[in-house]
């Protein structure tokens, strides 16, 4: 078992100039990699037999836009753990938020493979070398990225009407009942 | 006469999303040889409702009612592990008495929901009867829920720094009453069902996943536990004072076939069951006084920051990975759900299989469909 900044170490001597920041007083330290060589890191931190990464608990995209003191980007973040040794460690990557692509992690972890088709569900984050880039929970001719903060809801989907979510929380403020018929527009 | 070499045409077929035996809206298309099943492409997501974005637009607490509505067989430890996450991001610490009380309806809503599963799971093999009997023992757990906080699937029990109520006068006994009826149930179970010759041919040699490719794909909970690896977060990483009880991590040994299997699966709910009554008397025993909302804050509003939380539910490990930008909403809430990754393993683990056992696969692996479409 190594603490994170312990693993920090062994990243920084083996990529000197791929970690591009780091914070290790947070609840869970972090690690920025450049988004190019992502794909080397990881494989790197699975197959080192001090660090062995055999499993990739989480990848999440995040929309950083409208949000103060922070430049707007989009991030894919990677929740390393480790259960040989027990250890855990997490991994971001910055992208722009028009045409963002970065490599696929799917060869090293196969969980990979579904989480990425959710991130590109999501955010529209292109991961280059995926087997299977398709749309997983919405359908595939859905238009936009959902989680993206300046997503607008279609008005119709296939000729049916899709209220927009506002439209449900000022009928509920105003006491009317939200669950009618959705197609009476 | 000229003999023409019969070749065999390969068939698409659809399982679901309305097919009784996939555990909610779930379609699987089935590229069948005959009556083996070459390639399984799931389709999810017929329960989307977008969790995620809604989440971002209300504020922390608002957020419990939906984790309910994910994982609504186990709605307790899916608060719970939302609850735990927010906290950690504020660094509430939560008296005595609300750590014991979240273990018990934690434990209790194990069991629940591990009746459900294995009672569908006979039902799904052809096995009526045990079926009923768990939904008799799990009704008896959901009434100590519906005294307890009124509702009986979505509880909104769990709240950041306590819980909602605290328990009415006369649940420990009531509990105590509950577990006394139920012990004896299992043994039951076990000659009914899991020692059934007809069950054992059915499930033991079908399904098997083996150690590395569920560690690849991130399988967690008992199907984890099944391969075999001595893997839980209540012992691992243990949260609410997990660690000061005593109980055992139940295994697959492969007793009547390759590790791994349905089988091996199944039994380890079995005995998880027995494991969470242990945990449940010694919380029931020691459960100290205090108020329940005793930490509760007037207003939750982390500082800026985020936190990856996980628990173990009766499925497996939930993730909750939480970006705080210092406002009463969250800015970013991403669920990592346990059944999302044993589904992923179901194309790989079922290659090869009959039509017929693909049921018993799904079944096994105890997905609930409102979690994995979130």
């Amino acid at each position: 078992m190594k603490t994170a900044p312990e693993i920090l170490q062994v990243l920084q001597a083996q990529f000197p100039e791929k970690i591009l920041k780091s914070e290790m007083g947070v609840l869970d330290p972090w690690a920025r990699v450049e988004a190019g060589s992502i794909v080397e890191v990881c494989s790197f931190m699975k197959s080192d037999l001090n660090l062995s990464f055999d499993t990739l608990a989480c990848l999440s995209g995040v929309d950083f836009k409208g949000l103060k003191g922070e430049t707007e980007r989009l991030e894919v973040v990677y929740h390393l753990f480790s259960m040989k040794q027990r250890h855990k460690f997490v991994l971001k990557v910055e992208l722009p938020r028009d045409n963002p692509s970065i490599g696929t992690v799917e060869g090293i972890w196969a969980i990979a493979n579904w989480h990425e088709r959710e991130a590109f569900d999501m955010f529209g984050i292109r991961f280059e070398g995926h087997s299977d880039l398709r749309r997983i929970l919405c359908p595939d001719d859905w238009e936009g990225y959902p989680l993206r903060k300046d997503y607008e809801q279609p008005e119709t989907y296939r000729g049916m009407p899709v209220r927009p979510v506002k439209q449900f929380v000022e009928m509920a403020n105003e006491g009317l009942p939200v669950g009618t018929n959705p197609f009476k527009a | 006469m000229q003999v023409e070499a019969f070749e065999g045409e390969e068939m698409i077929l659809n399982m679901g999303p309305q097919h009784p035996s996939t555990h909610g809206v779930l379609r699987l298309e089935l590229q069948t040889d005959g009556e083996v099943v070459q390639k399984i492409t799931p389709h999810i997501g017929y329960l989307h409702r977008c969790f995620e974005k809604h989440a971002e637009n209300v504020d922390y607490p608002g957020v419990i009612p939906y984790t309910d509505r994910m994982d609504y067989i186990a709605s307790m430890n899916n608060s719970l592990g939302y609850a735990l996450a927010v906290e950690k991001l504020m660094g509430i610490e939560v008296n005595d008495r609300v750590k014991a009380l979240r273990v018990i309806v934690a434990e209790l809503n194990r069991i629940a929901s591990h009746l459900l599963s294995i009672g569908t799971y006979a039902m799904d093999i052809g096995a009526f009867t045990p079926f009923l009997h768990c939904f008799r023992e799990r009704e008896k757990i959901l009434d100590l829920f519906e005294w307890t906080c009124g509702a009986r699937l979505l509880y909104n029990y769990n709240w950041v720094g306590g819980l909602s109520h605290d328990i009415p006068e006369g649940f420990v006994d009531k509990t105590r009453q509950f577990m006394a009826e139920f012990e004896p149930v299992i043994a039951e179970q076990n000659e009914l069902l899991s020692f059934n010759k007809i069950f054992i041919e059915r499930t033991a040699g079908v399904g098997i996943l083996g150690e590395e490719l569920a560690i690849s794909y991130n399988v967690t909970g008992p199907n984890l536990r099944g391969s075999g690896v001595s893997w839980d977060l209540r012992k691992a990483d243990p949260y609410c004072g997990y660690e000061t009880y005593d109980f055992n991590v139940p295994v697959g040994q492969g007793k009547f076939g390759p590790l791994g299997s349905c089988w091996d699966r199944y039994y380890v709910r079995v005995r998880e069951m027995e494991e969470s009554l242990k945990i449940l008397r010694q919380a029931l025993d020691r459960l100290p006084d205090g108020d329940v909302q005793e930490k509760v804050p007037k207003k939750v509003k982390p500082p800026k920051g985020e936190v990856y939380g996980r628990t173990e539910t009766p499925r497996g490990e939930l993730g909750y990975y939480i970006v705080s930008d210092g406002s009463p909403n969250p800015f970013r809430v991403k669920i990592k759900s346990p059944c999302f990754t044993a589904l992923a393993v179901l194309p790989v683990i079922s290659k090869g299989e009959m039509v017929a056992d693909i049921i018993a696969v799904i079944g096994s692996i105890d997905i609930v469909m409102g979690e994995l479409d979130r």
